[in-house]
């Protein structure tokens, strides 16, 4: 690693203020001032220190977060929701007892995200914000699109890790379970800056897709923190899944994943449906065609297959990573199938 | 920038480094004071400063848990945790565990159960057992397994890490250490 000053911060908007740069921008040369001092925002630091170790990221200062008082608590919002601070650990929501009951899925993919050594550190902010894990975009020997560079080598390369959806001209996959989950729960997220002035919104809308830009994964803003992510209360009748599949049943980055929430009424028939995939697209993936086919219906196994098929309408698989297709399509009828038996 | 400078009192951070500053670290409950860079990782503090080379660094990245350590009793890869940020928290290493010359409970079953090979794993791998039973009495053998999920043996040591944990869980009555 380079060399760095670190600033401990006492106050939210302390670290703001210092935070004159976001990893994302940081990494992007024709985004860095190279003249001007680059101080970057640690919080378990398990993603800035291996991009630091990998000389793809070189701040002249880290202010981390550890002191900041309030950020790393769990507590229950007035609306009967969560309220999850930036710096609670992926270990201590996996094992928290409201997060285990009420939002199950949730604890299912943070009990199934690394190690328990890095579960111990690596906080949901972190996890949230941490950069893809493309091997080119990781590999300082390839200039690629999303650092700066002219060309995407996944696209033509290996691409058996990458997007099957969206995946022009950048074909990198979410890196974060979470994500999946909680985008499928409805989360919110809330970003406060340096005048600690605050700004929510879905969490959904704060992922940036590369047809936009494919520079970063999301909204994040210079002197700007990521404070909480906020789960809604689960509405009457919610159930919930969260299926993974890897080459390795532990410790692993998924081949595919899903995430599913549906509500029933009354007659069991379909009225809300969410259906995210993970690591299937640049951005969590709301399969918009398999939650349409669900809706309005009884979720019997005939619907979940159905629902399957048309999640994958759409998908743009590059030359090694077909595979992924049937993949996800049993991993969606399998969730939808898991949701339903959890309930009613 | 300056070496070190301290919070002038108007909610201005106090900031450490570049350079060298001086940081005070419990380790197996002595605390000594080291000279380190901001960029000195506790598994680099470790092995240097302290002397401590029962930690091992193999992928230096997360990924093997060679470096495995308890950060107030909790495993954690001290490869991916800086010095400067370890604090007040107490540090437990492999040369902590054993009291004297007596071995810990997993100590003595992995010598027992022949749980070593090269031996580079080891000292993570057994923080993690050691962990594990710290918390849960007479551990499953799938229990252990999740445990040391994190862990990379080239050698294959696996099945009988395994089999060593479980025998020293159910020889210890779920007593913790």
């Amino acid at each position: 690693m380079n060399r760095f000053a670190l600033a401990h911060a006492r106050t939210i908007a302390d670290a703001a203020a210092r935070a004159t740069t976001t990893v994302a921008d940081a990494m992007t040369a024709a985004r860095s001032n190279a003249t001007r001092p680059a101080s970057l925002i640690k919080a378990g630091g398990i993603d800035v220190l291996d991009l630091m170790k990998e000389n793809l990221l070189a701040p002249d200062m880290l202010v981390s977060l550890r002191d900041v008082a309030g950020l790393d608590t769990i507590t229950e919002a007035p609306d009967g929701g969560l309220r999850i601070g930036a710096m609670v650990t992926l270990g201590a929501l996996a094992a928290h007892d409201m997060v285990r009951r009420r939002y199950p899925a949730l604890a299912a993919a943070l009990a199934g995200a690394a190690s328990p050594q890095i579960r111990h550190v690596a906080t949901l902010g972190g996890n949230l914000l941490q950069r893809p894990r493309c091997w080119y975009f990781r590999a300082a020997a390839f200039h690629c699109l999303r650092k700066g560079g002219g060309h995407c080598f996944a696209i033509s390369g290996e691409s058996q890790y990458h997007a099957i959806f969206d995946n022009r001209p950048c074909a990198i996959v979410h890196p974060s379970s979470a994500a999946s989950v909680l985008v499928a729960l409805d989360a919110a997220i809330e970003l406060v800056d340096a005048d600690d002035t605050i700004r929510r919104l879905p969490l959904a809308s704060f992922f940036v897709a590369p047809g936009r830009d494919t520079e970063r994964e999301n909204d994040l803003r210079p002197r700007e923190i990521l404070t909480a992510i906020l789960l809604p209360p689960p509405a009457a009748g919610l159930c919930t899944a969260y299926l993974r599949q890897g080459e390795r049943s532990a410790f692993d980055w998924p081949l595919a994943e899903v995430a599913v929430a549906l509500v029933r009424n009354e007659e069991s028939l379909c009225v809300h449906a969410v259906i995210v995939l993970g690591a299937a697209a640049p951005v969590p993936y709301r399969a918009q065609a398999a939650e349409a086919a669900l809706l309005g219906r009884r979720v019997d196994d005939n619907a979940a297959r159905a629902a399957a098929r048309a999640a994958m309408e759409g998908a743009t698989p590059l030359p090694r990573n077909g595979y992924k297709l049937p993949l996800f399509e049993a991993l969606v009828h399998r969730a939808i199938m898991a949701a339903v038996a959890e309930t009613l | 920038m300056a070496q070190s400078r301290n919070a002038d009192g108007n909610g201005v951070p106090p900031v450490g480094g570049p350079g060298a500053v001086s940081l005070a670290l419990t380790v197996n409950d002595i605390t000594r004071t080291v000279r380190a860079e901001p960029r000195l990782t506790l598994a680099e503090a470790l092995r240097g400063p302290l002397g401590l080379t029962g930690t091992k660094i193999a992928c230096d990245r997360g990924a093997c848990s060679a470096c495995t350590v308890w950060l107030d009793g909790v495993p954690v890869c001290s490869c991916m945790i800086l010095a400067i940020e370890v604090g007040q928290r107490r540090v437990t290493t492999i040369e902590g565990l054993a009291e004297g010359e007596r071995l810990h409970p997993v100590q003595a079953a992995f010598v027992a159960h022949d749980a070593v090979q090269c031996g580079f794993c080891t000292p993570g791998m057994v923080m993690s057992c050691a962990a594990l039973l710290a918390h849960t009495k007479q551990p499953s053998a799938d229990a252990v397994t999740a445990a040391i999920s994190g862990h990379l043996c080239r050698c294959g040591t696996y099945p009988h890490v395994i089999a060593a944990t479980v025998a020293a869980g159910a020889e210890t009555k779920g007593d913790g250490p």
